[in-house]
């Protein structure tokens, strides 16, 4: 028994030190969406190409679809732009834009310069949606699928290994 | 010190304490109709956390979600909505990362059981510890009565032989 109880420190170290291993693969700042399997909130929001167009949560929900959250002042999303455009072009991803708390007139140069991969563009300038939505910050991508249920939600830039490892691998999953 | 130069020294002084910010403050000031809907505000702002920030309230974050954040609950509050409805509208949005006083779930169970696990078996310990020192003193205490005791009754014997 006295020679046994000397292990006693090794037995509280290894669990602490599997707990701890673990933890370092662990990205504390990517939060899980509270939206998961809810439905896509509804909103009446304009049009970014037509200011007088307003859009709602029906205009959008039909087939399955990327949701991405973007604006001119976030330089990941100007690092993810040339994806989401191959997306929406070679692989024929719809993509709906939410252009977030930006300006107008920036996001349309935006779009002119690097090409609109966007189906559709909501202009959501006091982040409303964003808001309803729980977006925290841009980049975010939601999957959303026919019925416009939120299925997935990827916090930062799309790239081919988000591509490839997440977001194909759910698309092909839902319907 | 020449009078100029203590001048330009004070000015440097002066402009430094201005430059002093506190730390955490809130720009914005928001109107409210009584003093608890201000008082509430205030609760909640220190106990709502910034979804963008790893570890700040709303009161001391200056993140555009913040902001927006603190906008919506002023906006809940005058609309006149009671606690549980503010707090189910952050938790459906931004989950229950947002709260910092979690409630007691499946997800938390660990959390909240774990600190007091733990206190419990240092108690534990330290009682064992106490116990068992109060043991070996009580032990050691008799041996040496016995011994002193052997020792007079030694003594006696002598001084009789004597």
């Amino acid at each position: 028994m006295g020679r046994l109880k000397l292990f006693l420190p090794l037995l509280v170290f290894i669990p602490l030190a599997i707990l701890l291993i673990r933890a370092l693969d662990l990205d504390p700042s990517e939060l899980p969406s509270a939206l998961l399997d809810k439905p896509m909130p509804g909103f009446e929001l304009p049009s970014l190409q037509e200011p007088e167009r307003m859009l709602r949560r029906e205009d959008l929900v039909g087939e399955k679809m990327l949701v991405n959250v973007w604006a001119t002042w976030c330089p990941s999303c100007m690092v993810e732009h040339p994806w989401l455009v191959k997306l929406a072009r070679d692989y024929g991803v719809k993509i709906v834009g939410l252009n977030y708390k930006d300006e107008r007139q920036a996001a349309l140069g935006w779009l002119q310069r690097y090409e609109n991969p966007f189906a559709l563009s909501v202009y959501d300038v006091d982040g409303k949606l964003g808001l309803d939505m729980g977006v925290y910050g841009a980049p975010e991508t939601f999957v959303v699928d026919s019925a416009g249920i939120i299925r997935f939600k990827h916090v930062g830039v799309i790239d081919d290994k988000v591509w490839q490892e997440v977001l194909q691998p759910v698309l092909q999953e839902i319907d | 010190m020449s009078i100029p130069l203590r001048n330009a020294f004070r000015l440097l002084f002066l402009g430094l304490l201005l430059a002093i910010q506190p730390a955490g403050a809130v720009i914005e000031t928001y109107e409210f109709d009584t003093e608890l809907q201000r008082q509430r505000y205030q609760d909640f702002i220190e106990e709502l956390r910034c979804p963008k920030c790893q570890n700040q309230n709303l009161a001391g974050s200056n993140s555009p979600i913040s902001a927006d954040l603190r906008r919506e609950l002023h906006r809940l509050l005058l609309e006149g909505k009671s606690d549980t409805e503010i707090i189910d509208y952050m938790v459906s949005r931004y989950g229950e990362f947002v709260l910092y006083r979690p409630p007691l779930n499946k997800h938390t169970l660990a959390l909240w059981i774990v600190p007091a696990g733990l206190l419990m078996l240092g108690a534990i310990a330290v009682i064992l510890l106490l116990r068992r020192r109060t043991h070996i003193d009580t032990a050691a205490d008799d041996e040496n009565l016995h011994q002193q005791a052997e020792q007079v009754l030694a003594r006696y014997q002598r001084e009789e032989e004597k």
